[in-house]
């Protein structure tokens, strides 16, 4: 068993509790507009068997302590979902705290085999309505809709995720909606406002490929304090 | 003996022999909760500070120094007493009689001291010069014995930053001797001491013992002079808080008089002093806000040690560091943390006096320390970057739990260890000389004994050991002569008087050796074995540069194939060191450790096989090459963890630098993140760590507008410095290094 991947960060700090190594899989089928892992799209990379990542990544268990652990990301892991499934199984007869970074967008029958041994879903919420999310996303919202009703039968806690893009996606109408949308499923435990940022343009400009974003500015934490003042959830 | 001094300690054998440690385990109190009960800087903590700060900011505009006396040699007794304020100060004492003027010391070498007058448009007065005139210095004698090929290696930057124009420095007196025991005492034991000497048959090191016991007496003497310049008699044990304070302080201060070394480190006093402070504190004596009013006048005196300095020393050891080291925490062997109040107190000084990068905070870790403590130093860490931490788990073993840490990472027991500091030698450059038959790359001179140089155009990594093995064994001998001499020298004609009479006379010394460049060579090795390398020949044979075809794995990876090779070649050279005997007995030890010298290191080395460009910056310390992280500051942490301890008993440096955002989402995320990151490091048995938590682009604004970030503070292999002293080239290395900026 074998999976394409991206990169190794051994120190991510911010995607999930903890610390935690981060597994960045190759492959994503959305085309989200503020996208910052554009080098992730493609299907192509290196290869690396189920159990030479296994070793890779457990070499940071000492830093994990009580909360850290694994994290998948990509790309969409759930892409890979075969290769998820079984690093993950290993990870948790190991002992080591695994959480999903994903959009939901997959197959369902992928998504339940690696669930089966997930800590925790992280899932980004991007866009409200289905009429954004196809038009910024490129994708039909009701897999991930879908995807999160699984999480809740599963019973996988879930922390809701959602990039903050001044004037695209920090509409107080739209924020409000994410925050209800978050709340409706029984194992949510927290939602993360990510500020935008724009250091991913240089990767654009590496890939000779435009930056829908380009002409739009960085999200000051300001905005993210006012923002989680506005919803009121647990963060 | 039962002095008022130490009414309601609890006795011990401390009280019989001098033994401070007893006295610190037999009456110390362990603190495990948090930084609630700190105080504030006092209004009159604060308008020193502002003086201060007004001071510090003429020197700056004074091209960084205020003023030289350049009619009197630095010495105990040699100045009229000086004041920052002498009505407000509570802790008093300064090296020449105005706050920031530096006094000149020539003992360790005359010509040194010309030079660094001169730089700052001063000149060493007819009067100095004249009584110095019929004096050796110490880098008079080391010159007299020096062999051509010890300069020839000297000159060509293989070995660099040796102490033989200046005082070594990197000896700890036992400061705190002096307010436990006073004066009195301990001259009455050292002629103890004297007497035993002098029924042993003479042989030359007795007499040597003899004469330096001799020198000891009088300028723990001279201590006294000193101290009742100022008013007090320090010649009984301090009797309360505030006069234990003074008293070690006057015995640091008459140290910095006496010596200019490169380092003069502290030790490890905040411990010691708690038990004073609490005792004051039960007795209604004092209040918290005059515990920390009392510590942070200490600590600002600190902030005012000087020495004068050529800039090429600059160039070297940037940022004007005096190093004085302040080992805080750790655990003690019987399992009680030696975390008290006043660990808390002394890192406090970081918000009540302002960030800076003197004294030299260092948090010995451990993964016993208690949890408060770990957080509120990790967010010192985020506030401030101006300390750093060492591994208690891997130093108490063998150290004990009374060690301090001299200039940035060289454990010794205090008042028991000494060491004869070695700077460093280049690594990256004798694998240049191996494949050169001993000829400088730069140069083309021969340096080193003849021998085939490499032959063929591809470079094979077996034959390439074995050339390395050659030149190792010269390098070694050259190194260890270099040193010898040096030693001898600076016995002979610069020895620590002051600082050695706070020792016991039977001490035990180390030598400490160093390597730069290691992540240079080790990335070269690794280049050999798996990428192909071609050797780029000038007309006269010389190898000069490479072409690097392929990938190889590069150190910071927590790839074994090249960590391996790492620890493999410090290993190598660590033993071949061991091989010739070293001065006066001293136990060889060896750090990786670059200070700033890995610009200078650089400068002098020509193209490496790992794809470096002649005269770019090494890394700094043990870290892996900039930008060749590729798995993320865990993995660079993890080939650093995995050199070993075992055979760098002189430490192992290690930078990190984080933006705060890769940190964590917030501020408490952030301190747990760290706790941990430092946590699971020094599980792995690493020994060393610098923490700076900031952005590049703060460090782009200080590059750009240095006056706006007067005290931004940064850590860099081994030391803090303010980032505004170091030189443009050294800044713009700092701000090539990795930060580490996942987001």
């Amino acid at each position: 068993m074998s999976g394409i991947i991206h990169s190794f960060q051994s120190l991510g700090a911010v995607d999930g509790p903890g610390l935690r190594c981060v597994v960045f899989l190759q492959g994503c089928t959305l085309r989200c507009a503020y996208c910052h892992n554009p080098d992730t799209w493609s299907t192509s990379g290196r290869e690396f068997r189920v159990e030479e990542v296994f070793e890779k990544v457990t070499r940071f268990r000492p830093y994990f302590g009580k909360e850290g652990g694994v994290t998948v990301s990509g790309g969409e892991p759930l892409l890979q979902w075969e290769f998820v499934a079984e690093l993950f199984r290993r990870l948790k007869a190991a002992g080591v705290h695994t959480a999903l970074d994903t959009a939901g967008i997959g197959s369902l029958e992928g998504a339940r085999a690696v669930l089966k041994f997930t800590d925790l879903v992280l899932c980004d919420l991007k866009f409200s309505t289905k009429e954004d999310y196809l038009r910024y996303s490129g994708a039909d919202r009701n897999r991930v809709t879908n995807f999160l009703e699984l999480t809740e039968e599963m019973g996988v806690p879930l922390w809701v995720r959602h990039v903050v893009v001044p004037g695209l996606t920090d509409g107080r109408d739209h924020i409000l909606r994410i925050a209800a949308d978050a709340r409706k499923y029984s194992n949510f435990q927290k939602l993360e406002l990510l500020p935008f940022h724009k250091i991913c343009a240089a990767k654009y400009d590496q890939m000779k490929i435009p930056f829908p974003l380009r002409d739009f500015d960085e999200c000051p934490q300001e905005k993210i304090e006012a923002l989680y003042g506005l919803m009121n959830v647990p963060r | 003996m039962n002095h008022q001094a130490w009414k309601n300690f609890n006795g011990g054998n401390w009280q019989q022999t001098i033994d401070v440690r007893n006295f610190i385990q037999t009456n110390y109190k362990p603190y495990t909760g948090g930084e609630t009960f700190l105080a504030p800087a006092t209004e009159r903590t604060q308008g020193l500070m502002k003086k201060l700060n007004h001071l510090l900011e003429l020197e700056r505009e004074f091209g960084g120094v205020l003023d030289i006396d350049t009619q009197t040699v630095s010495s105990l007794t040699s100045y009229r007493p000086g004041y920052l304020d002498k009505e407000k100060e509570i802790i008093v004492g300064l090296q020449t009689d105005r706050p920031l003027k530096r006094g000149v010391n020539p003992f360790g070498g005359l010509n040194m001291t010309r030079k660094a007058c001169e730089a700052y448009g001063y000149r060493l007065s007819e009067k100095v010069e004249q009584e110095f005139q019929y004096r050796t210095t110490h880098n008079e004698g080391v010159f007299r014995a020096y062999s051509d090929e010890i300069k020839a290696a000297r000159h060509c930057g293989i070995i660099t930053g040796l102490p033989d124009a200046y005082g070594r420095g990197r000896i700890i007196g036992d400061y705190r001797r002096v307010a436990l025991y006073g004066i009195d005492r301990l001259i009455e034991e050292k002629k103890k001491d004297k007497q035993h000497a002098a029924a042993r048959s003479m042989e030359a090191e007795n007499v040597r013992l003899l004469e330096e016991l001799y020198q000891q007496i009088t300028f723990l003497g001279y201590l006294k002079e000193m101290a009742a310049l100022y008013g007090y008699d320090i010649s009984q044990p301090a009797q309360n808080a505030k006069e234990a304070v003074q008293w070690l302080y006057f015995a640091y201060l008459g140290a910095i008089k006496e010596q200019n070394g490169a380092a003069m480190s502290l030790g490890r006093v905040s411990t010691f002093l708690d038990i004073y402070f609490e005792r004051d504190l039960r007795d209604g004596l004092l209040t918290e806000a005059e515990v920390q009013e009392i510590v942070d006048d200490f600590v600002m005196k600190l902030r005012m040690a000087r020495h004068l300095r050529t800039p090429e020393y600059n160039e070297l050891f940037a940022g004007d560091p005096m190093w004085i080291t302040e080992a805080v925490g750790g655990m003690g062997e019987d399992g009680r943390t030696l975390v008290t109040k006043s660990s808390y107190r002394i890192l406090h000084t970081l918000y009540n006096l302002g960030s800076s990068a003197e004294p030299n905070l260092t948090v010995l870790w451990s993964a016993q320390l208690p949890e408060a403590f770990k957080r509120y130093a990790a967010k010192v860490s985020c506030d401030t970057d101006a300390i750093q931490y060492e591994n208690d788990d891997v130093m108490r073993p063998v150290f004990g739990d009374d060690y301090a840490v001299a200039c940035c990472v060289s454990a010794m027991r205090v008042g028991k260890d000494m060491q004869f500091f070695g700077a460093r030698a280049n690594l990256a450059k004798l694998l240049l000389m191996s494949l050169n038959g001993g000829r400088d790359e730069k140069s083309g001179k021969q340096i080193a004994p003849v021998h085939a140089p490499y032959e063929g155009e591809y470079l094979e990594y077996d034959k390439v050991l074995g050339l390395l093995d050659v030149y190792r064994e010269w390098l070694a001998k050259t190194y260890v002569g270099a040193m010898n001499i040096i030693h001898y020298m600076h016995d002979k004609y610069a020895y620590e008087k002051t600082q050695m009479a706070l020792h016991d006379t039977d001490v035990h010394r180390f030598m400490a050796f160093g390597i730069a460049g290691m992540s240079v060579l080790a990335d070269s090795l690794s280049a050999i074995k798996y990428a192909k390398v071609k050797c780029i020949r000038d007309d006269t044979g010389l190898i000069t540069d490479f072409e690097t075809v392929g990938e190889y794995p590069a150190f910071g990876n927590d790839d074994d194939r090249v960590d391996s090779i790492a620890q493999e070649q410090v290993r190598l050279f660590y033993e071949e060191l061991k091989k010739i005997p070293a001065y006066r007995g001293a136990e060889h030890t060896l750090s990786i450790l670059t200070i700033t010298s890995n610009v200078v290191y650089g400068k002098k080395t020509g193209a490496t096989p790992d794809g470096r460009k002649a005269g770019e910056p090494f890394a700094p310390g043990a870290n892996p090459m900039h930008n060749r992280e590729k798995n993320g500051a865990l993995a660079a942490l993890n080939s650093v963890a995995k050199l070993s301890y075992d055979v760098c008993k002189d430490g192992i440096s290690n930078t990190f630098s984080i933006v705060p955002q890769a940190l964590g989402h917030g501020e408490e995320e952030r301190y747990g993140n760290l706790v941990s990151i430092l946590d699971g490091y020094f599980l792995q048995k690493a020994h060393h760590i610098n923490v700076n938590v900031l952005n590049r682009e703060t460090l782009l604004k200080a590059y750009e507008d240095p006056e706006s970030y007067p005290n931004l503070t940064i850590r860099v292999s081994g030391y803090a410095v303010n980032f505004h002293k170091l030189s443009k080239q050294q800044q713009r290395e700092v701000l090539s290094r990795t930060f580490h900026e996942a987001m």
